[in-house]
């Protein structure tokens, strides 16, 4: 039920360590159009299924992560931190 | 067949073998005037009154399921219309009003009890909110009453007063607040809505939305085949981004799951609807003797009819923290129902770009009680193509424009709201 989840910088955690951001989308550009920041800020997919979220590891190592998980089985496929999905820092 | 206390002793009389059922089980006709999908209770009010009030018949209801299998039959049963925003009031008291005269109107029992809701305040500024809310209810005619702890203690004296962290310092009352049975609204807006030739088909699930060439609706495909229509009404809350996708729309909408929970049956002891100030946690008795509750959603996005336990824990935390007697009582179920979780907390009645396309969404967990409020305005706004005037802010273009109904202040994060 989606408990357990593996930290790639601290390990197996309870899920309430976590804090939950939502959709894992790709901040546009500070440029890009109003459209785009409307999407951005208030659309959803939202699909039923195969689901990518941002999770920030609040109680442990306060990285912000991406989980990959499927929201109806609740399987966990994948925990990477976000900045090797999305090459930020911010 | 209408029920009354005569029909009920000839039923009696005659050992109950000639009742009927309270509605038919049609097939699917091959077009009709309005088809809308979802036969939760916002699907059936809708059909209802489109019926009843806008004289439109030729209406056929798509539920996947069973009539009152999704979240009419998952919530808490509370109905209130205790709101701050100019958007939000009127409506939610347009279907108080409803409610009150829902069981003479729909000649079904639906055991409306207007037991009264309290919200606690645990603090100075938490009473400050509530006074303000109090008076922007009364000032839209609403009735509301700040009481203190006296009067508190007087009404409920089993709460924790002196916790701590969260004392008790006042409560917000809506006496006209209560609860209804949930499954009776389902079966009694399906009876009504049957008997005014309305087509109810179960086990009925839309597969696509076909469009022709200007983009407009002209039918859906479903396991029992393509129905055509000339309007198309989606109601289908917990999964309105998965519809709308079929039309091509995306959706300002995240899909949770929220828990609840009924103990085992114990003698009268809570005789209002409580909701905790200090954490999200609320709770009534039923007629049947269970109290029942729940709290928070679970935060991530689900399409689970199923929760966490961490949630279950948090739940069973807030409430013995607020009535410590809880904690004698046993849990005797739990379930789950999932939410569209919108970016501001309110719904969505309101067309959408495409012309005979409307869309009924966005109910987070607050749409039990506007189930006849959305029902009539929805028909409304199907029946004249133009919203209701209390439903008229529940626009779907309200992000683009700027004019959120944020009745919590939290902003685009729909987990929280």
């Amino acid at each position: 039920m989606a408990s357990l989840i593996t930290c790639p910088h601290c390990g197996t955690r309870p899920k309430e360590e976590f804090s939950i951001r939502g959709t894992a989308l790709a901040r546009p550009h500070p440029a890009a159009s109003e459209e785009d920041w409307h999407a951005y800020v208030y659309l959803r997919e939202n699909p039923k299924g195969r689901y990518q979220e941002y999770w920030h590891h609040a109680g442990g190592c306060r990285r912000f992560l991406i989980v990959e998980r499927d929201n109806v089985t609740h399987d966990v496929f994948s925990v990477v931190d976000a900045v090797a999905i999305r090459g930020m820092s911010e | 067949m209408r029920y009354s206390a005569y029909s009920i002793i000839k039923q009696a009389l005659s050992g109950n073998r000639l009742w009927k059922p309270a509605w038919r089980e049609p097939e699917p006709k091959s077009h009709y005037d309005v088809i809308i999908v979802g036969g939760g209770g916002h699907g059936l009010s809708t059909a209802y009154y489109l019926a009843k009030e806008f004289g439109i018949t030729n209406i056929a209801v798509l539920e996947k399921g069973y009539i009152g299998s999704g979240n009419v039959g998952r919530n808490t049963t509370i109905i209130r219309s205790n709101y701050l925003l100019e958007g939000n009031i009127p409506f939610y008291e347009f279907s108080l009003k409803l409610w009150e005269g829902l069981e003479q109107d729909f000649n079904y029992n639906a055991m409306v009890s207007q037991r009264g809701v309290m919200m606690l305040a645990h603090s100075d500024g938490q009473r400050d909110a509530y006074a303000r809310r109090g008076n922007a209810m009364r000032m839209h005619g609403v009735d509301a009453e700040l009481l203190d702890r006296k009067q508190l203690q007087a009404l409920m004296p089993y709460l924790n007063y002196d916790h701590a962290r969260f004392p008790i310092l006042a409560g917000l009352l809506q006496k006209r607040g209560g609860t209804v049975r949930h499954d009776a609204v389902a079966w009694g807006y399906a009876r009504g809505a049957d008997m005014r030739g309305v087509d109810i088909i179960q086990h009925c699930e839309v597969n696509a939305i076909r469009r022709d060439e200007q983009g407009r609706v002209t039918g859906v495909d479903t396991n029992k085949g393509f129905i055509g229509c000339n309007k198309l009404a989606l109601a289908t809350a917990g999964h309105s981004s998965e519809t709308a996708r079929m039309a091509g729309l995306e959706l300002p909408i995240e899909t949770h799951v929220l828990q609840a929970f009924v103990s085992e049956g114990i003698k009268p002891a809570i005789d209002h609807v409580i909701v905790y100030g200090a954490g999200h946690f609320y709770i009534s008795q039923s007629d049947k003797g269970g109290l029942v509750f729940g709290a928070d959603i679970d935060y991530y996005s689900s399409y689970a009819q199923r929760g966490n336990l961490a949630t279950v824990e948090h739940t069973m935390e807030e409430g013995v923290s607020l009535i410590p007697g809880l904690s004698r009582a046993k849990v005797l179920r739990s379930w789950g129902g999932v939410m569209d979780m919108s970016m501001d907390g309110s719904p969505i009645i309101d067309r959408t770009p495409i012309d005979n396309l409307y869309l009924n969404a966005g109910w987070c967990y607050g749409g039990f009680k506007a189930t006849p409020a959305s029902g009539f305005c929805f028909a409304h706004l199907i029946a004249k193509n133009e919203s209701h005037h209390v439903s008229r802010f529940l626009r779907l273009d309200r992000f683009e424009r700027g004019h959120m109904i944020d009745e919590a202040g939290k902003g685009p994060q729909p987990n929280i709201h």
